[in-house]
């Protein structure tokens, strides 16, 4: 029962920069956390129909932050909030009846899901994102593709195959013919991250976002083929405001959203 | 002389039932949901028999671990007067306060293989205690310990030093003192610690996964088990729950009266 206790500890998306001191990677874990908690709230306060709600994947957190400047920018009359929870939890809040207007998951089955059970209509892909084989700095000599996976002496992390990130790695290595030495299967992307940020681990399969949000931390090895990872957007059916959520949906697939989505780490659709 | 028998009062008793259900209603709520039909297979599971060998090595060596460490700890901050006392006395509990999922990564900073003590220690003698079983006996011993300080110590500090001032006066050497006389004194305060720190061990899960990782086998205990498997297999994950209930209350209740309260079951 513990453990379920401890299975409310949110999965956060940790912003970019250097990582100079180790417990500031602890600070980062947590205060997208904050953020997205002050932001619902602040959502909430602000009297609804005013603001147009945006709930997004936790993944997307520092494009999506970004995103919501430029749209801002783009469109000064329209005022737009993004909150972020991990894409099973965004579908629980649209279903207990969240004022959102416009819904963007990691996972094109929780879109599937959305759709059948009313809330969504035309889901469009907007982003995809690319399974890596990374590495921490440290250890870049030691990991030079896949077949390192499988040397006994690194000490390997992949997600844990409950997790969809555990999931596409291990399909993937499969078709890859790649039989890992796995030391550790964390329980979500962003510890994994993490463990390789401060080099406890090697090698690891993560996201190329993910990567991208620990520059100088974690490199890239070499991309993992096999895992297809889309992104799909879509305004609610019972949106408050359905033409702000349409403009979002509309900037989000525009080139300049695009371009914000390619920095971060993001695939085209 | 008869002690006149009256009613409890009122006030305790409902609080008290207040405090009982709170602990009660979830389990009602985990044997409501749990799948009684295929409770035995998934029990025997590989990962879960796998689970319940590590759970049992590493709670136990960590209640070892504490007891051997906590006990002269809690004798010098009971015993010895030394600047910084009450201080230390508050880090011991820090465990008990932090969360969890902080005092792994704290111990990963410290113990990891780029930690402050854990960089030296692999450079020397090769030893990586993260995602090793030693790293799970280690953060389970860093969350159980402070139970048995705190429960060890408070004994030492209510006993009568008197018995072991006249031991020392008898001739006796200081460890034959706490040998003999200390330790059989606060006999039953010690056996309740070591039960304390043992069932907080084999329920750790926060500091665990994050200083030791979770792998079948190595370092995947009963309550990584249940973590990992809620998010997929939700039968498993209470099956694995009701287990470690199974588990604990019964060796609370074959303790109790007879070891666990020492000498008032006696």
């Amino acid at each position: 029962m513990r453990a379920a206790a401890s299975g409310l500890r949110p999965c956060t998306r940790v912003s970019g920069g250097d990582c100079k001191y180790r417990l500031a990677v602890m600070m980062r874990r947590w205060t997208p956390v904050l953020l997205a908690t002050g932001l619902v709230v602040a959502s909430c306060g602000s009297g609804g129909d005013d603001t147009t709600l945006v709930l997004a994947a936790s993944s997307l957190t520092d494009a999506f932050q970004e995103m919501e400047t430029a749209f801002e920018a783009a469109n000064p009359d329209i005022d737009i909030e993004v909150a972020f929870a991990g894409s099973s939890s965004l579908r629980l809040q649209i279903d207990q009846g969240a004022p959102a207007d416009v819904v963007a998951v990691a996972n094109e089955q929780v879109m599937t899901e959305l759709a059948g059970e009313g809330h969504v209509e035309v889901p469009t892909d907007f982003a995809t994102n690319q399974l890596v084989i990374a590495a921490s700095v440290d250890a870049t000599a030691d990991v030079t593709g896949p077949q390192s996976l499988a040397d006994p002496d690194l000490l390997i992390g992949l997600c844990a195959v409950q997790v969809p990130c555990g999931q596409y790695a291990v399909d993937a290595l499969a078709l890859a013919g790649v039989e890992a030495s796995v030391d550790t299967y964390e329980d979500d992307v962003r510890s994994l991250t993490t463990k390789l940020a401060l080099g406890e681990l090697d090698a690891g399969v993560v996201y190329a976002t993910d990567v991208a949000s620990r520059p100088g931390d974690i490199v890239v090895v070499a991309p993992l083929e096999g895992a297809d990872v889309r992104y799909p957007i879509a305004p609610l059916t019972d949106a408050p405001n359905a033409d702000e959520a349409a403009a979002f949906v509309a900037f989000v697939l525009s080139a300049e959203g695009q371009s914000i989505l390619e920095a971060a780490g993001f695939g085209p659709p | 002389m008869t002690t006149p028998r009256r009613r409890p009062p009122a006030v305790l008793v409902g609080l008290g039932a207040v405090g009982a259900t709170l602990f009660l209603l979830p389990l009602v709520g985990l044997l409501g949901v749990t799948p009684w039909s295929r409770l035995g297979e998934l029990a025997t599971d590989d990962v879960v028999l796998d689970a319940l060998r590590l759970s049992l090595i590493t709670s136990l060596s960590a209640a070892a671990l504490a007891t051997v460490l906590g006990v002269p700890l809690a004798w010098v901050l009971s015993r010895v007067s030394f600047p910084g006392r009450g201080l230390l006395r508050a880090i011991v509990t820090l465990p008990m306060v932090l969360p969890p999922v902080v005092g792994g990564a704290a111990l990963l900073f410290a113990l990891g293989r780029r930690g402050v003590l854990g960089e030296p220690l692999a450079d020397a003698t090769g030893l990586v205690l993260p995602f090793s079983t030693w790293g799970v006996i280690i953060a389970n011993t860093f969350v159980a310990m402070p139970f048995l300080v705190i429960t060890v110590e408070g004994a030492l500090s209510s006993v009568d030093h008197r018995r072991e001032h006249a031991a020392a006066v008898l001739g006796a050497a200081p460890v034959t003192v706490f040998r003999r006389v200390t330790l059989p004194m606060i006999g039953p305060s010690l056996r309740a610690g070591i039960v304390l720190a043992w069932a907080r061990a084999l329920g750790e899960f926060g500091a665990t996964i994050t200083f030791a990782g979770n792998l079948q086998g190595r370092t995947q205990t009963l309550p990584l088990a249940v973590f990992v498997s809620l998010e997929a297999d939700r039968d498993a994950a209470i099956a694995i729950s009701l287990l470690m209930v199974v588990l604990s209350v019964s060796v609370l209740t074959a303790l109790r009266g007879r070891w666990w309260t020492g000498g008032v079951g006696r």
